[in-house]
């Protein structure tokens, strides 16, 4: 964990895009590229950065807390994240290896945006460039274009058109988290690209530069193709990065180290990191929040039993005596007696512990429906002192007409006491500001809710996704693998999830080969006879 | 009880048993119920071992009754009436056998599986079983 200490200045908690408040949609940002210390262990660990999604109001004014804000690269211009001709980290890792080390985290950013704006440009160009080389250097000596050229030239503009819509449509899109390793099939998808490029390009200068080929047409047509296997490789780029993984393959099953909440999720064939994305974004929209106040009581009766008993040693060897040979077996065998003594007298001595959770656990119920039959009590009594105002009686008492905040605010008072009762006995209270409770209110009251519908998001916890930004506890995942981040999920591989708090552990199960076979049913030959047993007595 | 196979011959320890029929206004009683035959449905017998096993069982003994008296015992399977077989049998004709009004005597061979415990235990093991 040392390795995430140092760079802990230097995450990126890019919440809002600039001036674009798109509801519901997590603008995060790129990858902060961690180095890594190959030598130090044999676990990869290395680092998601998710920062959280923008507020629900969009409120830019809480903006001011945090460290930088990066994410003016995804939203100012068109290139948003990596492009189809992205130079992938990989690459920037294998040809600049010290860069990474000295120059930081900022400038990998923009050099990966750099790379993958020129990709992109000189993708573009080039054709348009095929075109245009001929008639600047050699003009005097080009055939005329024919009908069936110029008819060539309108097929290659709406398929750079098209092209260009197709790259934008798939790789423009601002990027859903930062991974810690590269993703494979964009880096290979973009060699890919540039190698074919650069081997259209050879051909051209040596072939049609250097001989100053007089044939137009043909110059065309070889724009064309170039265009066309283009629009092909963008076709691989769809069925490599978006539906391969659409199929599932894998049962994931996930579990929160906490309290053992416990999820499944079908998924395709996905490498580990993104798998481990996914695995995230689900975890936020399903997964009850997180609270650590119910965990302190089981904490609390381990501590007892930790406490409860002491080992003196009467025959005066101390077992913590780095002496080797037959001393340190005597010193080792000796602590291994005392904790089986420990052991033993703590199973002995645990008769009554169990009987006080038991009552405290029935207590506890009771109290909680004590409080909760009270609380439903006072809302429904709240909620008839509202009534929404027709329009025929806007003329009759124009004085006391309330917008649906100062009505929540009106009815809050009567309500606010038992609500906090119920939310102190359920160790909710920390969740929930009363700011946040009274927002809720007046949504619930202009949505024309029913008081039981109010108190539904208190009665039970609900995804973390719904509470306030300070409570999803964890913007900065770690992914703790044994297997290499890049390899794809397999049948029983196992990798953690960890955030500060608490970790989520994910294991992977194989969907089974289903072996189906047919078998054909007559509807004639559904035909029955009566079974008796009958009894007679002679 | 044992297995058997159809066609083949079977082998069973039986106990005879004779009953005397009682005279109860105009008809000839045995005093006990018969349950079972090749025309009923034989998974449905709570007395047999073999669930595929059609053959007639006695499924209620009126206590004090003729068969009572004789010592038939509920959960019997009667093997032969009079002589005749009734291992493969409808219910009717069973019962038929059982109720004909010229008989005053119906003298029965019935197996039940403590006969079998009993010459096993008694021979020592040697007993061939089919």
């Amino acid at each position: 964990m040392d390795t995430e200490s140092t760079y802990s200045g230097y995450s990126y908690y890019s919440g809002r895009s600039r001036g674009s408040h798109r509801h519901g949609e997590r603008s995060r940002d790129r990858d902060r590229h961690k180095s890594r210390n190959k030598d130090s262990r044999s676990e990869k660990s290395v680092t998601i950065n998710t920062p959280p999604a923008e507020p629900l109001l969009g409120d830019s004014s809480v903006r001011g807390e945090q460290v930088q804000d990066d994410n003016w690269g995804e939203t100012t211009t068109a290139v948003t994240g990596t492009s189809e001709h992205s130079l992938s980290q990989e690459d920037i890792v294998r040809i600049t290896k010290d860069l990474e080390d000295s120059v930081g985290l900022d400038c990998r950013r923009y050099f990966t945006l750099t790379l993958a704006v020129i990709l992109g440009l000189l993708v573009f160009l080039t054709p348009l460039a095929f075109l245009v080389l001929p008639y600047i250097l050699w003009p005097e000596k080009l055939q005329t274009c024919g009908t069936a050229c110029e008819g060539l030239f309108i097929s290659v503009a709406f398929k750079l058109l098209i092209l260009l819509l197709a790259v934008w449509a798939l790789f423009f899109r601002s990027p859903r988290a930062g991974l810690p390793r590269v993703f494979v099939f964009r880096a290979l998808l973009a060699v890919l690209v540039l190698l074919f490029v650069m081997s259209y390009w050879l051909f051209y200068g040596v072939r049609i530069l250097d001989t100053q080929d007089e044939n137009y047409q043909g110059i065309v047509q070889y724009a064309v193709s170039l265009v066309d296997a283009l629009l092909f490789i963008h076709y691989l780029a769809i069925v490599l990065l978006e539906l391969r993984q659409l199929q599932p393959c894998f049962s994931v099953s996930v579990m929160r180290s906490t309290d053992g909440e416990k999820r499944h999720y079908n998924l395709g064939q996905l490498s580990i990191q993104r798998a481990a994305l996914a695995i995230l974004e689900h975890y936020y929209c399903d997964f009850p929040v997180h609270n650590p106040a119910l965990l302190s009581a089981s904490k609390s009766r381990a501590a007892k039993h930790l406490a409860g008993l002491k080992v003196y040693n009467v025959d005066g060897e101390f077992p913590a005596s780095p002496a080797d040979g037959p001393g340190n077996n005597a010193a080792a065998g000796m602590a291994h007696s005392q904790s089986r003594a420990m052991i033993a007298a703590a199973a002995r001595r645990r008769d009554t512990s169990h009987n006080e959770l038991y009552y405290e656990e029935a207590e506890h119920e009771r109290r909680v429906r004590k409080r909760k039959a009270r609380l439903v009590v006072a809302v429904e009594e709240a909620f008839t002192h509202i009534k929404r105002m027709q329009e025929e009686d806007q003329k009759k008492t124009p004085g006391d007409v309330m917008d649906p905040r100062e009505a929540a605010q009106a009815i809050f008072p009567s309500m606010a006491r038992a609500l906090q009762k119920y939310l102190r006995t359920t160790k909710q209270q920390h969740c929930h500001s009363m700011e946040s409770i009274q927002q809720h209110l007046a949504f619930c009251i202009t949505n024309n809710m029913t008081p039981k519908a109010f108190l539904e998001s208190y009665l039970s916890a609900g995804p973390t996704l719904q509470y306030s930004r300070n409570h999803w506890l964890a913007r900065q995942w770690t992914l703790i693998s044994e297997a290499s981040v890049t390899s794809g999920l397999s049948d029983g591989s196992i990798f953690q999830l960890k955030c500060v708090d608490f970790s989520l552990v994910v294991t992977t199960k194989k969907i089974p080969y289903i072996q189906m076979s047919e078998e054909y049913i007559d509807p004639k030959s559904h035909k029955f006879v009566l079974r008796l047993q009958s009894e007679t007595s002679v | 009880m044992s297995n058997f196979m159809p066609g083949q011959p079977l082998v069973a320890v039986v106990q005879r048993i004779e009953i005397k029929k009682l005279r109860q206004g105009e008809n000839l009683i045995l005093g006990f119920s018969i349950g079972g035959g090749i025309d009923q449905d034989p998974g449905q017998n709570p007395f047999s071992d073999d669930k595929a096993d059609k053959g007639i069982y006695v499924t209620r003994i009126t206590p004090g009754g003729p068969a009572d008296a004789a010592n038939l015992r509920m959960g019997d399977k009667i093997m032969q009436v009079n002589g005749y077989d009734m291992t493969m049998m409808t219910h009717d004709q069973a019962r038929k056998r059982l109720t004909q009004k010229k008989e005053d005597v119906v003298r029965l061979l019935v197996t039940r599986k403590s006969l079998e415990e009993a010459v096993k235990t008694s021979m020592g093991g040697c007993y061939p079983r089919q």
